[in-house]
Parts: C-alpha cells; sequence; structure tokens
C-alpha cells in the first residue's frame, strides 16, 4: 500500500457554520421583489416589439418592406429579447447552482443503481457548476467516491453539452421547439453513452493512479449552508461572468442572422450540409470534434449555416460536437482515462450526436 | 503571524487571476502571507476540492470553482 506523505500545511477539517434556520426563514423576503422584478421584465419583454418597429420605421426612418428595414428591425429586436432572455435564465440557473456544488450531486450520486443513476447525472450535469478545466478533479471526486463509471460519464457529457446558453440561443433565435429538442436529445445522448460505457465495464481502463490512496479530510469548502443573500448573490454574479462574456458574440450572431433575415439567402450551402446529402451529418461532427468553442460563440456560424441553406440537424450535430466533445478536453482527459477508454468515450458521445442530426433533419 | 495562503489549480486562467487576488488583498489587509500555488493533481485531490480554481488559507478550503474579488479574500483572510 502507498503511503501518502504528511505535512504540517495539509487539510484540516472545517467548522461549518449552520445558517440553515436562517436560510429558511428569509427567503420568504425575497418573494415580492421577485414578483415585482418578474412582471417589470415582462412588461420590458412584451414591448420590445413595438419599440423595434417604431425605431426602425419612426426614428431612422427606412421604408417598410425593404430589406434594410426588415434587417434592422430584426436586429433591433432580437437583441434586446435575447438577451434579456439570456439573463433571466442565467440568473436562475445561478440560484439553481447555488443548491448543486459538485459535493452535494456527488453524494446524491454515489451508491445509485445504474439506470436511475445515468438519468440523474445527466439531469445533474445541467445544474452543476462546471468548466472542464476542472474535469479530473471532478472525475476522481466522483469515482472514488464510488459513483459508478458510466453515471460518472453521463454527467461529464452532460455538463458542457445541455447548456443554458445554448438553450436560450435556440429558443430566442429558432423557437421553442428547436431549444426543446436540443434539451431533451442532449439529455438523452448524456444518459445513453454513460449507460453504455456502464455496461462496457471498462473500469480497469481508467489510469492506476486515480486509485491511489489519498489522505482525506479536506472539506472542499463547498458544504456550507449559504443563506439567501449569498445564493442571489450567486446568480447575479453568474449573470455578470456569463452575460459579460458571451454578450458579444449573441449581437454578432443575431447580426449575421439579421443579415440573412433581410437578404435572400443563397444556397449553395444545401448541396453540402442540406437534408439530401446523408454524409453531411458525420461529416459535421468529424468537423466539430476538435474544434472548441463555447456555445455562445458558435451561434453566429451555426446563422450563417442555417441562412444558407444547411439543414438543422447537421447544424446541430456540428454545435454539439463543437460544445460537447472537443481536443482540448480529451488531451485532458487522457490523464485519467486509458487511450481505449477515451475512444470509446468520444465514440459513443459522436455517435449519440449523430443520430440527434439525422433526427432532426428528418422531423424537420 | 505569517498566514499561508494556497492557491489550487492545474495552471489555467483563472488560477493565476485567484493568486493575482489573494496577494492584492493580503497586502491591502497588510497582513504577512505566504503564497504558495498548488498544481499537482494528487495535492489538489487531497483537499478534497473538485472544482479549481480553490483559495485555501492555512490549510482549510475557503472558496472553490470562483474568482473572488480583492474585497471578499480579505474577509476570508481575516
Amino acid at each position: 500500500m502507498n503511503t501518502v506523505k504528511q505535512s504540517a500545511d495539509g487539510p484540516q477539517a472545517q467548522t461549518k457554520p449552520s445558517g440553515d434556520t436562517a436560510a429558511a426563514s428569509d427567503w420568504r423576503r425575497y418573494v415580492p421583489w421577485g414578483i415585482a422584478g418578474l412582471v417589470v421584465w415582462w412588461l420590458l419583454y412584451r414591448s420590445l416589439a413595438p419599440f423595434a418597429a417604431w425605431v426602425t420605421y419612426t426614428l431612422l426612418p427606412l421604408p417598410r418592406g425593404s430589406r434594410l428595414g426588415a434587417a434592422v428591425e430584426f436586429f433591433v429586436y432580437d437583441s434586446p429579447k435575447v438577451l434579456m432572455l439570456l439573463t433571466l435564465v442565467v440568473f436562475g440557473v445561478g440560484i439553481i447552482r447555488s443548491f448543486f456544488t459538485p459535493a452535494r450531486t456527488r453524494q446524491i450520486l454515489s451508491g445509485k443503481s445504474e439506470s436511475v443513476g445515468n438519468v440523474l447525472a445527466a439531469l445533474l450535469g445541467t445544474v452543476t457548476p462546471f468548466c472542464s478545466c476542472s474535469a479530473v478533479p471532478l472525475f476522481i471526486g466522483f469515482v472514488t467516491a464510488g459513483v459508478p463509471l458510466g453515471v460518472t460519464f453521463s454527467f461529464l457529457v452532460s455538463a458542457p453539452m445541455v447548456n443554458e446558453v445554448a438553450l436560450v440561443l435556440l429558443f430566442g433565435l429558432f423557437g421553442w421547439k428547436v431549444a426543446g429538442l436540443y434539451l431533451v436529445t442532449g439529455l438523452l445522448i448524456a444518459m445513453v453513452s454513460g449507460w453504455v460505457i456502464g455496461r462496457l465495464h471498462m473500469e480497469k481502463h481508467i489510469e492506476d493512479w486515480v486509485f491511489q490512496p489519498r489522505r482525506g479530510g479536506g472539506t472542499g469548502g463547498e458544504e456550507e449552508t449559504l443563506a439567501w443573500p449569498a445564493r442571489l448573490r450567486y446568480g447575479v454574479d453568474a449573470v455578470k461572468d456569463i452575460v459579460g462574456r458571451v454578450w458579444l458574440y449573441v449581437l454578432l450572431g443575431i447580426a449575421v442572422g439579421a443579415g440573412i433575415h433581410g437578404y435572400v439567402p443563397e444556397n449553395f450551402m444545401a448541396a453540402i450540409m442540406g437534408k439530401d446529402a446523408w454524409w453531411s451529418v458525420p461529416l459535421a461532427v468529424l468537423l466539430g470534434v476538435p474544434m472548441y468553442s463555447n456555445a455562445a460563440g458558435i451561434i453566429p456560424i451555426v446563422q450563417a449555416l442555417l441562412g444558407k441553406g444547411a439543414a438543422l440537424g447537421t447544424v446541430l450535430a456540428f454545435m454539439m460536437a463543437v460544445i460537447g466533445l472537443s481536443l482540448p478536453e480529451a488531451i485532458i482527459l487522457r490523464k485519467v482515462l486509458k487511450p481505449r477508454l477515451l475512444v470509446v468515450f468520444f465514440g459513443i458521445v459522436a455517435a449519440g450526436i449523430m443520430t440527434v442530426g439525422y433526427l432532426f433533419n428528418w422531423i424537420f | 503571524m505569517t498566514i499561508k495562503i494556497q492557491i489550487l489549480g492545474t495552471g489555467c486562467p483563472k488560477c493565476k487571476k485567484l493568486a493575482e487576488n489573494a496577494a492584492a488583498a493580503a497586502q491591502a489587509a497588510g497582513i504577512a502571507y505566504e503564497l504558495e500555488k498548488v498544481t499537482d493533481i494528487n495535492r489538489i485531490l487531497e483537499f478534497d476540492v473538485m472544482l479549481t480554481p480553490a483559495l485555501v488559507v492555512n490549510g482549510v478550503v475557503k472558496t472553490a470553482g470562483k474568482i473572488p474579488s480583492i474585497d471578499e479574500i480579505k474577509a476570508l483572510l481575516a
């Protein structure tokens, strides 16, 4: 057995502040403010369409029915619309995330039977804060705490791929059907691919050092019970961080969309990325895997491809491959996965994404 | 008394930012400190941290997976 060297500056047990009683009572104070905020948000949201029309045809004024008018109206309407949706959803998801630290998610998942675990892991992956740079400590933290390998993979697939920014953008630009299908199929890919990896019993393809004994005792600093002001601040921080990072890409995406909206699209993409080209879906996935971008960065490209006649399923498969699977992620995960398991993981998820691509092409 | 600040993270830009903030906070508070960047994954895991970057003060994990502001870190150092 390996012994781990002890040192004086190691982790120590942390005393937890018990804020339970305060947390239970003070959330009610925020309900009226929450309702008032939502009403204001809704009124603003509702007035965006008349506002855009007024700016375009009265303030500027552009002739009604013109290409330029249509493009400007689309941009003036869609930019604040998508940014408002994004702010609301990111804030809400931020508050939900303050309840689901990785430590709590791990606690929920450890000891769950496989099928139930895969479903839960995929769902929790969407609401647990995650960044691909934390994939290794998270993977080891899960697997060594008794979360089954396949369940861990369901989490690792769903966390980056089912993404609230992508969901909002798809809803804002293509409607609730596309957004809903993205959400449901993304979760299904995470559940099924994790389940398949679990069935393959590939535990021996995890690098050996993962299971070396470690001195425990650290608390991860995530166990404290947050009071409501802290949760609200978590939501505000999420908005500042995420909306602050992606707003430019969003505007760029909408500008591309506006250009397409106003001017008749060419259809030269239809031949290579249209519905009739069966090989376009695997090609889109193959192109997407080595690329790495966040969900917002890929949306302008999605807009452009769709506008040029590419099929929705093909474009969605491309998007999922870019944000869900990437070369940097593979390099990071190679530290804990032996090559065969890494290849199986990417292969199964890629197959799932292609299935979704074909499904969308078939439905729409 | 010198406090020991450790930054857990495998060297991503966020870790550097956290280290800068922590140093700035300690200096602003006039606290003598010693700063160490822990990049070895096994040592990070000994703290049971699953989200990086994490801030450790005198061996206790204070924050994980986020970059607190200089003012927030000042409160954690006290």
